[in-house]
């Protein structure tokens, strides 16, 4: 059995300093002849004593016991886990993007503005809208963003819409926020094919409609077909488009948001354009606009003066306001355009292309082993039920957790939550046939453990620093830190 | 077409077309209806060689005037401060960084503890009892305090000091509008909060008071003196703070504030023009199940050994939907794992050497410049930054742009938000400041005004 790893407070020992500061080479005045005593600390914060060695091997063994792109295949559903370039990493580290302030002078920091314009150029194209915001830190910020821009639209025009409307099918992030931007939602159900279903949209769309929020390809890697039609009927109830952009790596010069009928769209930067998930976070969540939501833009934008020098642009009186400080997560919109550069155009339709096709490979290989949601044509993941293994005791989650033994991350689990036993796999575009195959082939032989030796499967994983972990215990009585709790 | 990031060779194409049973990738896209498909080239960036884009990279780089070249008396909520060299090493351990949200605890212990570690020193800094995996900034933070607890107190109204940061202030207009609350700003006296005005808003129909300290002008509110008033009308406390600046004023539990937020961009995170940084979240015991966002917990596995994984998820939006306590999904982990190797960098004795840094150097730059030509409108006791005044009718971003020339980057400039501020700079002293470059600025300052 591999040994608890310490926590970081564990190492402590009182004398020990991993910090070098400058000598004070001002007058060493008292803290408390600067600062009224009472306002001062009583109790020093009880940080550990450690020193440099103990910070890198504790934080290197922590990594160790973690697991991203670069240790192997991450076919997570609807996260776009797709290779990370290490150009992107280099270039956000340059002194020039990571040590500037907003707040600078306008002159000092020309190269960030022409970046940032031009990247808000370059999604605007990739999307067919017509200006982009680039404020929001995430996905679903920019959901909540989005949808206060066809609220204030809405509001402009002296209506009072209410409600929002998302298929089953939808991330969680779209219905919660919906409810932050002060909507009701209505929840749709998919058609039989797991597309919406139009009877149902027609059913509920009204002139309390403001707007519907659509994924597409779907959570189900469907391409909405009638996606001209949906639009149809919601504009013509005066409702606007939502577009999630989650799944955009299916399409990127295939066919734009915009083209299809879509009014406001986020992008994942952290999904479509490469940049690293972080463990969580930092993303960034771009909106993209047709013109008559440019006014509402958060301030501010970015704009150019014809003498070609770029500034601010903070006079937007029908403004929406802020959504987030300063101007967005910089560092990850240098590492997107450096990521569009890495590619232009052309390039980015051939990683769509080829997302697609190794979707519908693994999906064509590994049909006959595991129950297909939807056949037909998938776009950039696809989705599996596991339910026939469920005969043999053996759930999804069983098999996600055999996956681990094998060095594989597994696919996302039971989401979308309108699939029995749900498997939803996103292999991208950057993992080659030898990798598929490997995945595949480990896919089957589990399938076929199952049936043979079922608690080998339901008592996975075997190899990994932990096993299954007690999350119910976890919940009910939860411990959150190492020094109050 | 060849490219370094795609393995795709024209054999593995054929092959993997005839297990599908396609003719071309074309047939792939046969869904898509013609009449929206895309055709030609979109308008957009050309590609570029990894020399070339580097070269370009460089180019546009170099086009901004940055803390190594310049040295910086910038702050207004974003700090030059040092960041220790090991910190950049660990998280660029592509573990850390090319890993998704831990959604499968047996390989993800590593970033979960890592949050576990983060939740601690989040609590032992501020003395709260639960600080969730981080937000997006401490203004979006703010902001999400304030829904909190207007979910909390089934209270609209929101009491706001007008030393709180402009930006954040702006955010939480914003958000108020969607969740149809009331923000009432609160003016400010020599510097600090209008105790007297704010003491005499609070009523039995206020969610929360919201208070930042250092304030947005530097100075040290008094929040002791306005708790037992926000408390005795049942409302929440919430206070955002500097993290550094708690190496040695007191916490913000001590004071008894139920909520506290704040950016921990001071731990060794780039200014990076504003973002990506790193907000945090930690609350009173009662409000546990409130937060908003990822939270770790520590547990124990099928042999009793202890791991760590995400947990009190009933609230969050993946299980909720459109009853979560927030629509946060993504938040700013790798930053939460940065702040945290700068804190384990620090350690006790650290954060308070820094933090007594910041407090003489800064104080010895106010001196320096109250001797001067330059006066100083607020007495207030203050943390890293202050405020000078200039001579009636300065245009301070001339004078920033002269100061550019002369290898400075001035201070902000408070009369773009606060009109009544006109002619006043907000400056910050960080620990990375010299005697000699602080006397070198205050004298270039006078020079020019």
């Amino acid at each position: 059995m591999k040994p608890e790893k310490a926590l970081i407070f564990e190492l402590s020992k009182p004398g020990r300093v991993a910090y070098s500061l400058p000598e004070c080479d001002v007058p060493e005045t008292d803290a408390a002849s600067l600062i009224p005593e009472h306002l001062l600390r009583s109790q020093p914060a009880e940080l550990p004593e450690v020193y440099e060695v103990d910070v890198i091997r504790h934080y290197t063994e922590l990594s160790r016991r973690n697991f991203g792109i670069d240790n192997g295949f991450y076919p997570l559903g609807s996260c776009t886990m797709k290779y990370n370039p290490k150009i992107n990493e280099d270039v956000a580290r340059f002194a020039g993007f990571a040590k500037i302030h907003p707040y600078q002078p306008e002159e000092s920091i020309q190269g960030a503005l022409e970046l940032l314009y031009t990247l808000q150029h370059d999604l605007a194209a990739l999307t067919g809208m017509d200006q982009v915001t680039l404020q929001p830190a995430a996905g679903a910020h920019g959901e909540w963003t989005g949808l206060m821009l066809i609220r204030a639209y809405h509001e402009s025009r002296g209506e009072k819409r209410t409600k929002v409307i998302v298929p089953d099918s939808s991330h969680g992030t779209n219905p919660a926020s919906a409810t932050v931007a002060g909507y009701e939602t209505i929840t749709i159900k998919s058609n039989e094919r797991g597309m919406v279903d139009l009877e149902a949209l027609r059913a509920v769309v009204g002139e309390d409609t403001a707007a519907l929020m659509l994924t597409n390809p779907s959570t189900l890697g469907l391409f909405e077909e009638q996606i001209v039609e949906i639009a149809e009927i919601v504009h013509e109830a005066g409702g606007l488009l939502y577009y999630d952009g989650a799944n955009s790596n299916a399409i990127m010069g295939i066919t734009r948001p915009g083209d299809m009928g879509f009014d406001v769209v986020h992008l994942n930067l952290h999904k479509t354009m490469s940049t690293p998930h972080g463990g969580g976070g930092p993303g960034a969540g771009p909106v993209g606009v047709k013109s008559k939501l440019i006014p509402f833009l958060p301030k501010p934008v970015v704009s150019k003066r014809d003498d070609g020098t770029y500034y601010w642009d903070y006079d937007r009186p029908q403004s929406i306001g802020r959504v987030k400080a300063f101007y967005g997560n910089f560092g990850i919109l240098v590492r997107a355009y450096t990521y569009i550069r890495t590619y232009g155009p052309e390039g980015l339709r051939r990683v769509s292309e080829l997302a697609v096709l190794n979707a519908n490979y693994m999906m064509h290989r590994l049909a006959p082993h595991y129950e297909v949601a939807y056949p037909g044509l998938c776009k950039h993941e696809f989705v599996l039920s596991g339910r026939k293994l469920k005969e043999y005791g053996v759930r999804t989650l069983d098999v996600a957790k055999r996956l681990l033994d094998f060095g594989y991350h597994p696919p996302t689990i039971y989401f979308p939550l309108n699939v029995e036993e749900c498997i939803m796999i996103e292999p991208t575009e950057t993992e080659s046939k030898e990798t598929l195959d490997g995945f595949i082939d480990t896919m089957i032989q589990i399938a076929k453990e199952a049936q043979t030796d079922p608690e080998l499967v339901k008592n996975a994983p075997h190899t990994t620093v932990v096993k299954r972990l007690d999350e119910t215990t976890a919940a009910r009585k939860p411990v959150l830190n190492c020094t109050c709790g | 077409m060849k490219h370094r990031y795609l393995p795709m060779t024209d054999q593995d194409q054929a092959e993997m077309l005839a297990v599908i049973g396609a003719k071309s990738i074309e047939d792939l896209f046969a869904d898509i209806p013609a009449a929206i498909r895309y055709d030609g080239v979109l308008p957009m960036s050309e590609r570029m060689s990894e020399p070339e884009l580097l070269k370009h990279m460089r180019a546009l780089s170099d086009r901004n005037a940055d803390f190594d070249r310049y040295a910086s008396f910038l702050g207004a909520g974003l700090y030059d401060h040092h960041i220790p060299v090991v910190l950049n090493h660990v998280i660029s351990r592509s573990e850390f960084y090319t890993a998704y949200t831990p959604y499968q605890p047996e390989i993800s212990q590593g970033e979960l503890q890592a949050i576990f570690e983060f939740q601690s020193y989040i609590c032992e800094l501020t003395g709260m009892k639960v600080a969730n995996a981080s937000m997006y900034d401490g203004s979006t933070a703010l902001a999400e305090a304030a829904a909190l607890a207007s979910g909390a107190t089934k209270r609209k109204k929101i009491i706001v000091s007008r030393a709180v940061h402009p930006e954040a202030r702006e955010i939480l207009l914003t958000s108020a509008h969607g969740l149809d609350l009331e923000v009432i700003e609160i003016g400010c006296v020599n510097g600090v909060t209008d105790q007297e005005a704010l003491a005499a808003a609070i009523t039995d129909e206020t969610a929360a008071v919201l208070l930042q300290s250092p304030n947005f002008f530097g100075c040290i509110e008094d929040v002791k003196a306005i708790e037992p008033k926000v408390h005795q009308h049942k409302a929440l406390l919430v206070m955002s703070v500097n993290p550094l600046s708690l190496g040695l004023l007191e916490s913000p539990g001590v004071i008894g504030a139920d909520i506290v937020v704040g950016d921990a961009q001071p731990l060794g995170i780039p200014a990076s023009l504003g973002g990506p940084t790193c907000g945090f979240f930690a609350v009173s015991e009662p409000l546990m199940r409130r937060i908003p966002g990822r939270i770790v917990g520590q547990t124990v596995d099928k042999d009793g050994k202890r791991g760590f994984v995400l947990t009190l998820q009933a609230r969050e939006q993946h299980i909720r939907r459109e009853k979560a306590t927030s629509n946060i999904c993504s938040n700013q982990a790798l930053l939460a794992l940065c702040a945290s190797v700068y804190m384990s960098t620090m350690g006790k004795a650290g954060m308070q050497e820094a933090a007594l840094l910041n407090v003489r150097k800064s104080h010895y730059a106010a001196d320096r410049a109250a001797k001067g030509s330059l006066s100083l409108p607020f007495s207030a006791p203050f943390f890293n930054e202050f405020v000078v005044k200039l001579p009636e009718g300065t245009n301070i971003d001339a004078v920033n742009r002269k100061l550019l020339a002369a290898g400075f980057i001035g201070g902000y400039d408070l009369g773009t938000a606060y009109p009544e501020l006109q002619g006043c700079m907000l400056i910050a002293v960080t620990e990375r400041r010299t005697k000699e470059e602080i006397d070198r600025f205050i004298d270039e300052l006078e020079a020019i005004v």
